[in-house]
């Protein structure tokens, strides 16, 4: 194995279904104490990786190691080790909050000797104090995701599964369970997490984007946001919005165009070029430019433009 | 009647169930060709203000009108002039797409001679025209998305209430389905979209942000962000942890929080703080590549409106 400190290693991973590739040769390390996110569109093989590294699915070849562990081998061992927690978390509603821990704890094989100081910890870290006879079903949905987050870690696994943990919760609980999810990393759990969410990848120290089973960019927001995309980035306000949209699509050097609000977000080639040449252009088909000025790339455009390059490339006959 | 650019009015729409007050006093208007957001997190009341506007829910108390019918007096005229989306859309799975859409178009009552030609040109502005006899049930998230939107304009509103159509859809999808929201817009249909997604609100040409069946704010987004107090910093650091535990607790400083390659917070005066925070970081001895001001979210406005009260609250 290559790091020492990788706490999971995937190599040369395939997985098919009868004809079809839905991983197509992924390679990657994460490191102990990882935030590492999966981004791609529906069907692009994200939860059959998730689903290969806990053990449920055997992969068709390729090397797979969790935490040192061989997951063809050993997925029972691996299965032990593997915390999974999903946007649709299933807690019990007429149970109280330490029921379900004391349910999920059974689930995962804490013993009773055990139970006692991880319900304290569980309770402690989910910030559950004093509301530890509640009912599920009173709890607010803050509350409600950081208890499933600590039936998932009841039997202190080493590497965590989030599916979507934050989606639709209000953004202070949002910003509290990213704080936690960040202090427990920092204390060497491995922590995976699938969304379609930019604000919820922008949590993650690194980002795997996948697409048609392969693996399309992988490193930091930061890097993925400067060295992931062609081009940059403009915002221009022009009017009238129907017709600028179709001249914008249709200006040499864009190669993006996105509406919000009242204005345009256009990915282009070269900004100096597109900042010298738009004005003319737009102006010269009749249409009034108000600002056009350069803005920083989100990690929704990067998505974009990579997803729908590789779909452009896939569609080439081979 | 109404004031004629407003194709939705609220005015004080309230709703209770049991002890929960789902929807407090609520006031806003829509203007015609407008797309309009209904923002905040699950629980906040999107849902129930848009079942009320599309006349399926009596409010408690307060008024509104829809393409200028009464939705408490007129609720089969509101019906008869709107599209409403709830998020479980009544899609058939093992019809096709092309039969679905003549299913709608029966059940609006749309002539045989129209139908075709108006599912035709749906489809094809959804770009699916070439998937019109796939079954409906064999369709990506996305598909099934533009599908129901297709169906749910087969009769042309005025109006469309839209309830989290974008849930559980990819950004390529997301942004193909904002593309047609816009293109309706320019042809005068009024729109009013509901999202958890704080940073989707931005697309909207105004939003109203929910919190607790209550209206924080509502405004254009560019206006809501110059309107907020203070500057956001990003610092972009290899050991954010490190980055946070030094700067909390300098005066000027709030609202610290840890991202994936370095950490967000607001200054109270960035002329005076971004290069404080520098000297500080630089004194310590913890690696950064930068610090410097970004453009606020509709999440840091969220956060600064509600501020410390309520939001992990039972």
């Amino acid at each position: 194995m290559s790091d020492p400190a990788a706490a999971v290693v995937v190599q040369g991973l395939v997985k098919r279904f009868g004809t079809f590739t839905a991983v197509d040769h992924v390679s990657f390390d994460a490191r102990r104490g990882e935030v590492l996110g999966f981004l791609g569109p529906n069907g692009a093989g994200k939860s059959t990786i998730i689903r290969i590294l806990c053990g449920l699915l055997h992969p068709t070849s390729g090397d797979v190691f969790v935490g040192g562990l061989d997951v063809t081998r050993q997925p029972e061992a691996v299965r032990a080790q593997i915390g999974y927690m999903s946007q649709r978390f299933s807690l019990y509603n007429d149970l109280t909050a330490v029921e379900n821990l004391r349910f999920f704890g059974g689930l995962y094989g804490v013993t009773a000797a055990e139970f006692g100081p991880r319900l304290r910890w569980a309770i402690e870290m989910s910030g559950l104090a004093g509301r530890e006879t509640a009912l599920v079903a009173t709890l607010a949905g803050g509350w409600k995701q950081r208890l499933a987050l600590g039936c998932a870690v009841l039997h202190q696994p080493s590497i965590l599964f989030l599916d979507e943990p934050t989606s639709g919760v209000d953004p202070i609980s949002r910003r509290q369970f990213w704080d936690l999810i960040h202090r427990m990393a920092a204390t060497g759990v491995t922590v995976f997490v699938s969304t379609h969410y930019m604000d919820e990848a922008e949590y993650c120290n690194r980002l795997a984007l996948v697409d048609r089973g392969r693996l399309v960019a992988l490193g930091t927001p930061t890097e993925l946001k400067r060295t992931a995309m062609t081009g940059g980035l403009l915002l221009v306000e022009c009017e009238p919005l129907g017709e600028a949209l179709v001249a914008l699509e249709q200006a040499p050097g864009v190669l993006e165009v996105a509406i919000f609000g009242d204005a345009f977000h256009v990915t282009v080639l070269a900004v100096e070029a597109a900042l010298r040449e738009l004005p003319r252009y737009l102006g010269a088909r009749g249409l009034r430019c108000g600002r056009i000025t350069p803005i920083p790339l989100s990690l929704e455009d990067v998505f974009v433009q990579k997803v729908e390059r590789d779909a452009a490339a896939g569609a080439t006959p081979s | 009647m109404v004031e004629l650019s407003a194709a939705i009015t609220v005015d004080g729409l309230t709703k209770q169930f049991a002890d929960v007050i789902a929807v407090d006093g609520l006031r806003f208007s829509v203007a015609a060709g407008e797309i309009f957001c209904l923002v905040g997190p699950d629980g906040a009341g999107k849902t129930t203000t848009m079942r009320m506007l599309a006349g399926v829910m009596a409010p408690d108390a307060g008024s509104a009108t829809v393409a200028g019918y009464d939705v408490v007096r007129d609720p089969e005229g509101v019906k008869n002039h709107i599209s409403y989306m709830p998020q479980r859309f009544g899609l058939y799975e093992e019809l096709t797409v092309g039969e679905n859409i003549r299913f709608y178009a029966d059940l609006f009552g749309i002539a045989r001679r129209e139908r075709e030609a108006r599912a035709a040109q749906l489809l094809a502005a959804a770009g699916m025209a070439r998937f019109h006899d796939r079954l409906a049930g064999q369709l990506s998230g996305g598909m099934k998305q533009k599908l129901g939107l297709s169906c749910a304009l087969i009769h042309t509103p005025r109006v469309l209430l839209l309830d989290e159509p974008t849930t559980g859809v990819d950004p390529v999808s997301r942004r193909d389905f904002w593309r047609i929201l816009y293109r309706l817009a320019t042809e005068g249909v009024t729109v009013l979209a509901s999202t958890a997604y704080l940073d989707e609100a931005e697309r909207c040409h105004r939003l109203a942000l929910l919190h607790q069946g209550r209206l924080l704010l509502c405004d254009a987004p560019a206006r809501l962000k110059a309107s907020m107090p203070g500057a956001v910093v990003a610092v972009t650091a290899p050991t954010p942890a490190a980055v946070r535990d030094e700067i909390q607790g300098m005066p000027g400083v709030s609202s610290i929080l840890v991202v994936g390659d370095g950490v967000h917070l607001v200054v109270d005066d960035a002329e005076r703080l971004l290069p404080a925070i520098r000297g500080r970081l630089r004194a310590a001895a913890i690696p950064f590549s930068e610090v410097v001001r970004v453009a606020p979210t509709i999440e840091d406005l969220f956060v600064a409106s509600v501020g410390g009260q309520g939001g992990g609250a039972p």
